[in-house]
């Protein structure tokens, strides 16, 4: 399997107006992996993905997606990606099925759309009209289109925007489906935990341009390597006992639920074993990673919800 | 060439006749009121004693003409614009379709729409025109999509300059309605102040007027040669325009 990037995007630049959406943006998307690019409304991440997607000219910068060129290798490029689009509708009154016949009708070599609308659970609404899905079975009807001419490269823009939690875990699920099937996936949100849940690899982005990128795991690690053991227990020295402990850094308390923090994967290990070193009565134990909503703070010094 | 037309157009027809209020707008409408106002007429045209008789016979099929032709541009304004503000346009540019496919099939999808109508008004007609009254129907047909095709180019434009939905028929209403006064349908031109003919004679609908009046008397299509090079050259600024301004987001 070849090593070069599937999608490489080296300083991009677009602005419009006089507002710079996006800034200097560089990244690659591998082959076979799930690439979030992953920030606040308003960010860059639409524009950056449909400069990506050939629907918009940079002003500066390159862009590769298979060694070609997304605007002047637009016809070549077409039958290779897939795109879902942030908030699309569709006509009103178009049924389901008729929506996928047609997009099948545009590509050479579309595969079933039949077995597409099972795999997406849309069999039972072939002959429903647009406008009476739901938000989760329109969703799933874009990635439906998106996957039409078997691609090799999907594009998911803000794919579970709007949708309620279940719609959401079922919409998490067939992205994974689409990666097992060998597809490379490039995707944005700006739901944290949907990016943890699903990538292989992210970049944040904020404000045009890309704060930093790596596995999840890799940007907790590194940005955010406190851990915290919240022990409840009414031992009366546990405070003192924890503080000892070498990972530790601090010990607070509320009432008996004591709150440990420290750094390293070996807190918790300590934790449990000054726990039954003192033989201490534990009524309840958690630990509380840090997720990349942590991350996003600590690089931007604001919520992303802000 | 133009992959997926007749899909988009079938596709397109389909979804459009699912829609109640606007098979009511651009068929039932013109052609009830072709019924409604052929019936005072045709009650009308046996009594040679009243004066208007004739140019009511002449004049009403063009104006239910024009008024097809007018209701199908609303109609394609409000399409485009609604189809723009929800990203449907955005969504099937981003398909191996042609973005001119996609303009073309809505021309299509009105002009069938038109030819509908005028099958209906043809048939309804037949009950309140005198028999043996020889009208060039087909002639007549051909004029009546000649100039519709024309006026869509201004649809584009008017498309393409209002941003929202919600106002682009209203101020298609407005640019196509307003056009209607010094157009020749209800005035003849010659009657009208100076200056008013020569608002009516950079107005394209003026020449749509007079082909069909014209086609519709029976005259040759060589004597308005003039008429159909006005139109085609409409046709041929405005796509142009509409071409720079139009916008797919």
């Amino acid at each position: 399997m070849s090593s070069s990037p599937v999608v490489e995007v080296s300083g991009i630049r677009k602005a419009y107006g006089s507002t710079v959406a996006v800034d200097n943006v560089s990244f690659a998307v591998q082959e076979g992996e799930i690439f979030g690019l992953i920030g606040p409304n308003g960010a860059g991440k639409t524009t950056t993905m449909e400069c990506v997607e050939g629907l918009r000219q940079p002003d500066a910068g390159r862009i590769g997606v298979f060694g070609l060129d997304p605007i002047k290798d637009a016809r070549a490029l077409q039958s290779r990606i897939g795109v879902q689009f942030q908030q699309a509708e569709l006509q009103k009154r178009i049924k389901v099925r008729e929506a996928v016949e047609l997009w099948a009708s545009l590509y050479d070599a579309p595969v079933d759309a039949a077995r597409l609308l099972e795999q997406l659970g849309l069999s039972e609404k072939c002959d429903a009209w647009f406008m009476t899905l739901s938000g989760g079975q329109k969703q799933r009807l874009f990635i439906a289109l998106a996957l039409i001419n078997d691609p090799e490269l999907v594009f998911l823009d803000e794919l579970t925007t709007g949708l309620d939690p279940q719609a959401r875990r079922t919409i998490w699920d067939l992205v994974r489906d689409i990666k097992d099937r060998g597809k490379t996936v490039f995707l944005t949100t700006h739901l944290m935990e949907e990016a943890e849940r699903l990538c292989d690899r992210v970049a944040i982005i904020e404000h045009g341009r890309i704060v930093d990128h790596d596995s999840p795991a890799g940007l907790i690690a590194r940005h955010c390597p406190q851990r915290r053991t919240v022990v409840a227990t009414a031992y009366p020295n546990a405070t003192e006992a924890f503080s000892r402990l070498t990972p530790v850094d601090d010990v607070s308390s509320d009432g008996e639920e004591l709150t440990v923090s420290g750094r390293g994967d070996d807190l918790v290990t300590a934790v449990i074993h000054a726990i039954s070193e003192h033989q201490m009565q534990v009524t309840s134990f958690r630990t509380e990673r840090p997720t990349l909503e942590d991350v996003f703070l600590t690089l931007t010094g604001h919520s992303i919800r802000d | 060439m133009l992959r997926g037309l007749w899909t988009l157009t079938w596709l397109e027809i389909k979804i459009f006749i699912r829609e109640p209020m606007g098979l009511i707008g651009t068929v039932a409408i013109p052609v009830l009121m072709f019924v409604v106002l052929g019936r005072s007429v045709a009650s009308r045209l046996t009594t040679s004693s009243w004066q208007g008789a004739e140019t009511l016979r002449n004049g009403l099929p063009v104006f239910a003409a024009v008024f097809v032709a007018i209701s199908t541009v609303l109609s394609l304004v409000a399409i485009i614009s609604i189809y723009r503000e929800g990203g449907i346009l955005k969504r099937l540019k981003a398909t191996p379709l042609e973005p001119v496919t996609i303009l073309v099939t809505h021309v299509l999808v009105k002009l069938i729409l038109t030819a509908i109508t005028i099958g209906l008004m043809v048939l309804v007609g037949r009950r309140y025109y005198p028999t043996g009254v020889d009208v060039p129907v087909f002639s007549f047909s051909l004029a009546l999509l000649v100039s519709t095709w024309s006026i869509l180019s201004i649809g584009f434009i008017i498309a393409s300059l209002v941003r929202t939905a919600r106002f682009a028929p209203p101020v298609g209403s407005l640019a196509l309605y307003s056009m209607l006064p010094f157009c020749g349908l209800f005035t003849p031109i010659e009657t009208l102040p100076a200056p008013l003919q020569t608002v009516s004679s950079v107005l394209p609908l003026t020449y749509a007027v007079s082909l069909l009046s014209g086609i519709w008397k029976g005259n040759p299509w060589s004597s308005h040669l003039g008429d159909l090079a006005a139109l085609v050259l409409v046709f041929a600024v405005c796509t142009v325009i509409a071409s720079r301004v139009f916008r797919w987001e």
